[in-house]
């Protein structure tokens, strides 16, 4: 197990390096120009040419990727070309609202999909199963920021309960962070929520077909202990998978819900970076990201053999 | 869990929820503030973004401040002298003047900021740089310009508010090459900025400096007594337009200073919240043609575009059909100053012409080669502008390549001088601020120097002309007479085509007083109840 693990991370590293050298190359070739953001309207090509040659933007792709990935392996991300801040710094005063964000969402979504999958399952065929395939179908199909402002509209501006905007830090209150964190999380949690309801409905229909079911039944198991000890169980691991998969949907919602929200999280951060060609916090951020998935995927294949001990590595 | 206990639960949960907002908890001596954009940088001489200039305006004092009617006022400056031939000029500072550091404010100091302005600045700073003999420090509180040439204008230059302002800052600041950024922002304006509070992208604060000395005078614009009655501004950049509005509407922020125009109608029936113009020397539209290359590199053809354009069209595209935020503007000069002219705009009034545009074209010897349009349509402005144009240029019979880019690519792609069809152009849009066009000086757009004037590179000598003689004007009323020639020069040559002049809106909580319309934010002298 420890083995597989460190085979795992070990394999992690020529994964974001070939991140890296996409996303590097992507914006090398792709159109647009910091120094001419920088100058303004008014400035003359010359002075454009001085400013992006003081940004060392004028010497050849291999330089400029050898140099950075030296910075990189030496723990250093760079600095933003426009904020003149270490790229280290400016992503960890916006880690904590999107870990927050995204960890409110995940536990909403898993707390409230996991019971509407395995209640649709087990009501399959009602009117219970239809709503809760219907309310799904809806999460999943309704864009983040069209939720997000139906919101922030009711609850914020009708009902005068909740913020429209901004982060408050947990460190300041339980409270304060959760009223400033629960739209959103509903917002971006909800096509999560549409897609774990799914998987786990269908998966439970699956599993609860199993003649050992039957056989729990025949013995008198009641219904809470045969459908969220048993079944749930066995269905696990492909609940597990969706979960993973989806984490990646959530990193591209919380981009679109911190802007809606004006949560000043890593989403942000990397839409205003890649709008002003911020090449160096693009990098930065793409290569978190990318390396918190790859983690997240070795995270999903650990938790295989705890729901099913069968799988060994 | 019991169905009694569940509900217990989550009412008490929600009752929480629903306490009343720490936002709301209103503090007099802090304003909340919804800059037009992100406050990414604080390098007023660096980058040219407006935004940058205004937070900088609260750090940072200036020598000369202008006034609501656009005169230059003395600010840090206490008194000054001009030799009869406007060739040598000493200024002496106030006394008192102090940085943010509470080192004192020094004449070296001043003639650093000023040696780093000046090649930033191309519209007066380079001009003044190259006719610059000297200028030197003559004590603590005193320097002093030397120039080879006559030179009237430099109080206009020095106390401009268009970018780059000529900030003062420390000699030891000020002593960064202008191409590069400076890290340190100690400044001797009204507020000192809080850089450990900066989280670019999403908010930046400033703190009451106690040791500002304001002048005697009321504040008007940027000269006078700024005097500050917040201990805090707190700049909240909020990206999106309905997230601006619904904060403000809730009262979590004070002042939006560019609400989204759709959502004014919006605002203007919200109780507790204020609408009015912002800017009222406003905006001109811009359409940019590549002067370099057929067909716009012959008159016909540019004049062609002009006769056909509707101005009404681009200002209804932009925003909307609230008259009270646009008018056609058949000039180049910014409407409501003082050398404003409409002498040989009738190119742009009337009923428009797109037969004679069609004859014009043929002439020019046009023959439905693709005309490379570049649109940024990531900017609202001129998404808008591009999509009347590729309808005009329709028309009147030209084959229009619609390029949807962001606005990174155009300002990149624009500065080539390649052909059309190499990765060139033929036209783009942007706009320009009413306060950079009141007069040649800072008016960029106007240059027709050919190469090395803005893009496009117009040439046209009786325009270059025309500016050097308003230069060289002695007063106002000569000023205006050539000021008309200039106007008319420009509309034959076609330099560019004004697509017309049009204002945006601020919004503010009603407990806010003291909110004025300018250029740019005011902050002093606004209270909040």
């Amino acid at each position: 197990m420890l083995a597989y693990f460190l085979r795992r991370v070990l394999a992690t590293i020529p994964v974001v390096l070939m991140v890296a050298l996409f996303v590097f190359s992507l914006l090398y070739i792709a159109p647009g120009d910091p120094a001419a953001i920088i100058a303004g309207d008014q400035a003359s090509p010359e002075d454009v040419e001085r400013i992006r040659a003081s940004l060392g933007l004028d010497r050849p792709f291999v330089v400029r990727f050898a140099e950075w990935l030296w910075q990189v392996i030496h723990g250093d991300l760079g600095t933003s070309i426009f904020t003149n801040l270490s790229v280290a710094h400016m992503i960890s005063q916006r880690i904590e609202p999107t870990v927050s964000l995204m960890a409110l969402t995940l536990i909403l979504s898993l707390s409230i999909a996991i019971p509407m999958g395995v209640i649709a399952a087990w009501k399959h065929g009602t009117l219970i199963d239809r709503v809760v395939m219907m309310v799904a179908v809806f999460g999943y199909s309704t864009p983040v920021f069209v939720v997000g402002y139906l919101l922030a509209y009711v609850f914020a501006l009708q009902l005068d309960w909740l913020p429209v905007q901004g982060f408050t830090s947990i460190t300041e209150g339980v409270v304060p962070f959760l009223r400033n964190l629960i739209l959103p999380s509903v917002a971006l949690g909800l096509i999560y929520m549409a897609l774990i309801a799914r998987i786990t409905r269908a998966t439970m229909l699956d599993v609860l077909s199993q003649d050992y079911v039957r056989t729990a039944k025949a013995k008198g198991v009641e219904q809470k202990g045969i459908l969220f000890v048993h079944a749930l169980k066995n269905a696990a691991v492909p609940i597990v998978t969706v979960v993973g998969i989806g984490f990646a949907t959530l990193i591209g919602g919380a981009v679109v819900t911190e802007s809606v929200f004006a949560i000043p999280g890593l989403g942000r951060l990397t839409v205003d970076a890649i709008l002003r060609r911020d090449y160096p916090v693009i990098q930065g951020v793409v290569l978190l990201f990318s390396f918190t998935y790859v983690l997240v995927n070795l995270a999903v294949d650990l938790l295989y053999t705890v729901f099913d001990p069968r799988i060994r590595y | 869990m019991r169905r009694r206990d569940f509900l217990r639960t989550t009412t008490g949960a929600a009752s929480l929820l629903a306490a009343p907002r720490i936002g709301r908890a209103a503090d007099s001596k802090v304003l909340r503030f919804v800059p037009q954009a992100n406050l990414a940088n604080l390098d007023p001489i660096w980058t040219t973004q407006y935004v940058v200039r205004n937070g900088s305006l609260l750090i940072w004092d200036t020598l000369f401040g202008v006034n609501d009617k656009l005169e230059s006022q003395p600010q840090m400056v206490e008194a000054y002298e001009v030799t009869p031939d406007f060739k040598t000029w000493t200024f002496r500072l106030r006394p008192g003047l102090k940085f943010h550091d509470n080192e004192p404010v020094l004449a070296k100091d001043a003639v650093a900021s000023i040696n780093r302005w000046m090649p930033r600045d191309p519209t007066m700073g380079v001009p003044i740089k190259r006719q610059l003999d000297a200028l030197d420090v003559v004590d603590d509180r005193t320097f002093r310009f030397r120039l080879k040439v006559s030179y009237p204008k430099l109080l206009f230059a020095l106390g401009k508010s268009s970018t780059p302002v000529l900030f003062v800052m420390p000699e030891r600041i000020a002593a960064t090459d202008p191409f590069k950024q400076i890290s340190d922002y100690v400044g001797s304006g009204p507020m000192r900025f809080k850089k450990d509070e900066w989280v670019p992208g999403s908010g930046a604060v400033f703190e009451r400096f106690a040791g500002y000395e304001p002048r005697a005078e009321k504040a008007n614009w940027l000269s006078g007594g700024k005097r500050m009655n917040f201990d805090r501004i707190e700049w909240k950049i909020l990206p999106e337009a309905a997230t601006a509005a619904g904060a403000l509407q809730n009262g979590e922020v004070d002042w939006v200073e560019t609400p989204y125009t759709d959502l004014v109608p919006m605002l203007k029936k919200s109780s507790g919240v204020v609408v009015d113009i912002a800017d009222p020397l406003g905006n001109i539209g811009v359409f940019r043609v590549n002067h370099l290359y057929p067909p716009f590199n012959d008159v016909r053809a540019r004049r062609a575009v002009q006769i056909a354009l509707s101005q009404s069209d681009y200002m209804r595209a932009v925003v909307g059909d609230d008259e009270a935020l646009w008018k056609e503007l058949p000039g180049f000069f910014t409407p409501g100053t003082p050398l404003y002219t409409e002498q040989g705009g009738d190119y742009l009034k009337g009923p428009r012409k797109y037969d004679e545009a069609k004859k014009l074209l043929a002439e020019a010897g046009y023959k439905n080669e693709p005309i490379i349009l570049l649109v940024a349509t990531d900017v609202a402005i001129t998404k808008a502008q591009g999509d009347v144009t590729a309808d005009l240029l329709g028309k009147i019979g030209m084959n229009v390549q619609y390029t949807a880019l962001d606005w990174g690519t155009v300002g990149q792609r624009r500065a080539s001088k390649e052909p059309p069809d190499k990765g060139g152009w033929h036209i783009f849009h942007t706009w320009s601020a009413g306060a950079d066009c009141a007069n040649p000086a800072p008016y960029t757009g106007l240059d027709a120097s050919g190469p090395t004037a803005w893009f496009g590179w117009p040439k046209s000598d009786e325009v270059q002309a025309k500016i050097a003689e308003w230069y060289a004007a002695p007063d106002l009323a000569a000023e205006k007479v050539i000021i008309g020639q200039l106007n008319q020069a420009a509309m034959d040559f076609v330099v560019y085509i004004p697509t017309g002049f049009f204002k945006a809106y601020q919004a503010w909580r009603s407990n806010l007083s003291g909110v004025v319309k300018a250029p740019f934010p005011v902050f002093w002298d606004v209270s909040k109840a």
